[in-house]
């Protein structure tokens, strides 16, 4: 069977949700090779095996530290050079998309962005994406060059291999040196742990809006977050009144979510918003506005205020959970 | 300190988007504008200006003919100069095929800056910005927030995934700057009027020396098999909330075992 090259991430071994879901996807196209930056240790190598990888490809990073998007599209352009993979596969995101455009360019081939689903045909792999906030589904196919894919988090249900393999770990290195003219991480802020879900990765996001009118109105969307085990998110008006960080706005010029539930309290509905939560399995909106365009698409609105239907809510799931 | 700009000419987010029968976003039928997200690209590349780091702006385009409002919108910004690259051939031309165009373009520019959008608001893909770098050999930081540019090199304030970075690259590089860059301006009388008599350059495929059989639908690297609406969402329901809207909610949360 031929290779389908995945970018994997890990934290220390512990292996990204993304990741596993593009290593599900990788399977229906054929025997997915990892490629990981730095060593792969026993654990990681038994967890990639645990999802059908037969091959890891650890790329030794140069030293100096060089500017990682930069070292992994080289290092995936080295391994597609030498594996012909059917496709290359890359979470979506900002530094997911930068590797992948500098990859697609080395191999002068085709490249697919933000794939919510991809199936093997005789003729390459077809990608499916959902364009014009979520309003049509586009199926494509790369047919020029090794087909480079970035795919949206949540799209698959990451699901591990029927049978476990054990996979050969081989380490790579950069046959090219990094250019010099690479960009350099001078500080870096890692983002406060919060104890909450990965936005992007969550199964269930509750968003707040310019409708909980202050910072403390947003304490109530943390609050039914926290007793759903959700993750927080906010559209940018809430976040440009910066009643929460920037990081967890959703939309075009923010964060994609699919979820399987997604609740917004207060959050209008604006295009730009449905750009990046119109995928979600199910929305439920709280607004207090009939005509709010949330409603359009919402499983379940409720026409109301989110400063009572909120702690009434967060109340009733406590009961229920007892 | 020369600063080229990368705008885009997107059909009207309000517009009602449609793919014409060749599976291309129909752009004939629908308003188009300057791409809302490349405004802030303008607007870094003219507050550079202002503050004496750069010596002239010029704006570039690759798109229908229609696309020069696109140009007269950013000049009346302020700028100097655009370059718009129109030819029948492109129609349907895919990222790789932009890129190509875009950087055979910029070779000629000579910019020792690059600014783009974050990202197109039509197709959205945020990939031209490094695939032009790339093509171009040169350092590219996406995602910035602040943006300076001080002794030959520029420095960017960006949050990623996971993290708040400040990144440095020497110039000449590329970036690509966000919606939190800083607000747009509004072009004034006096820029509309000033806009008109700036210099707008058309080059063609075979100005940049760019094989035809490289870009439109025939070169290009990715194709388009199907388009179809997304299925319609199921009616959901709404209720007013009397007192008991938390129950309900909870009850169709439950019934949809999502508690
Ligand atoms: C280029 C561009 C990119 C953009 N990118 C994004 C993006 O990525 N993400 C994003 O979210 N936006 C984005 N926007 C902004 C977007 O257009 C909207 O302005 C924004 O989403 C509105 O946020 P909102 O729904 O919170 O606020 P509003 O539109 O002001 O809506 C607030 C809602 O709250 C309701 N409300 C008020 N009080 C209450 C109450 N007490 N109880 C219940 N409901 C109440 C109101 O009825 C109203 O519907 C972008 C805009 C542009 C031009
Ligand atoms: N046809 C084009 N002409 C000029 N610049 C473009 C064009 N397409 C994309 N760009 C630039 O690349 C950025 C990202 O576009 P995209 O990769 O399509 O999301 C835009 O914000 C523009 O700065």
């Amino acid at each position: 069977m031929s290779t389908v090259l995945v970018l994997v991430h890990h934290d220390d071994g512990v292996i990204r949700k993304s990741s596993l879901e593009l290593l599900t996807l990788a399977r229906r196209l054929g025997d997915p090779a990892a490629v990981v930056h730095g060593d792969a240790g026993d654990a990681l190598a038994e967890a990639l095996g645990r999802h059908g990888v037969t091959t890891v490809y650890a790329i030794a990073p140069p030293d100096p530290e060089s500017y990682r998007p930069a070292v992994e599209a080289l290092a995936l352009a080295q391994l597609a050079a030498r594996t012909a993979p059917v496709a290359v596969l890359i979470t979506s995101g900002p530094s997911g998309t930068e590797v992948a455009a500098r990859l697609a360019v080395r191999l002068d081939g085709g490249i697919i962005t933000d794939a919510v689903q991809v199936r093997a045909e005789a003729g390459g792999p077809v990608a499916t994406q959902s364009v014009f906030a979520g309003a049509w589904l586009v199926e494509g196919r790369v047919r020029r060059g090794t087909p480079v894919i970035t795919v949206r988090p949540n799209a698959v249900t990451p699901e591990p291999a029927a049978e476990p393999v054990t996979p050969q770990v081989e380490r790579v290195e950069l046959a090219e040196p990094v250019p010099a003219a690479v960009p350099r991480v001078v500080a870096r802020r890692a983002k406060a742990a919060t104890g909450r879900p990965e936005l992007t990765e969550a199964t269930v996001v509750v968003a707040g809006g310019r409708g909980v009118g202050s910072a403390e109105g947003f304490a109530l969307i943390e609050r039914l977050a926290d007793e759903l085990g959700a993750a927080v998110g906010a559209s940018r008006a809430a976040t440009d009144l910066t009643w929460c960080p920037h990081e967890l706005q959703i939309g075009q010029t923010g964060k994609t979510v699919a979820p399987q539930l997604y609740l917004a309290g207060g959050i209008s509905g604006a295009i730009q918003h449905r750009a990046g939560m119109q995928g979600s399995r199910t929305i439920v909106a709280i607004n207090k506005d009939p005509k709010a365009p949330i409603f359009q698409i919402a499983d379940f609105g409720v026409v109301g205020d989110v400063h009572t239907v909120l702690p009434a809510l967060i109340d009733e799931i406590a009961k229920r959970r007892g | 300190m020369k600063i080229a700009v990368l705008i885009k000419y997107v059909p009207e987010a309000t517009a009602s988007w449609r793919f014409a029968d060749d599976r291309a976003l129909d752009r004939d039928g629908v308003e188009g504008r300057l791409s809302e997200l490349d405004e802030y690209a303008v607007e870094q590349a003219i507050r550079l200006a202002e503050a004496g780091a750069a010596t002239e702006i010029s704006y570039l385009t690759m798109g229908p003919p229609r696309a020069v409002d696109a140009l007269r919108k950013a000049l009346a910004m302020g700028g100097d100069r655009a370059v718009h690259v129109v030819d029948d051939a492109l129609h349907g031309t895919d990222a790789a095929g932009t890129a190509a165009v875009l950087a055979a373009a910029l070779r000629r520019i000579e910019a020792d800056l690059i600014i783009c959008g974050m990202a197109s608001t039509d197709a959205e893909m945020s990939v031209l910005p490094v695939m032009v770098a790339e093509r171009l050999q040169l350092p590219a930081v996406v995602n910035a927030a602040v943006l300076k540019v001080a002794d030959g090199s520029l420095t960017v304030e960006r949050d990623t995934e996971d993290a708040t970075e400040e990144v440095v690259a020497p110039l000449p590089a590329l970036v690509s700057v966000t919606d939190r860059s800083g607000e747009a301006r509004y072009p004034s009388f006096k820029g509309i009027v000033a806009a008109k008599r700036k210099p707008v350059t058309t080059w063609s495929l075979a100005d940049l020396e760019i094989p035809a059989d490289r870009v439109g639908a025939g070169g290009a690297a990715t194709e388009v098999l199907a388009v179809r609406p997304s299925p319609p969402r199921e009616a959901g329901t709404v209720i007013t909330d009397e007192g008991d809207a938390a129950a309900r909610l909870a009850d169709f949360l439950a019934a949809n075992k999502l508690l």
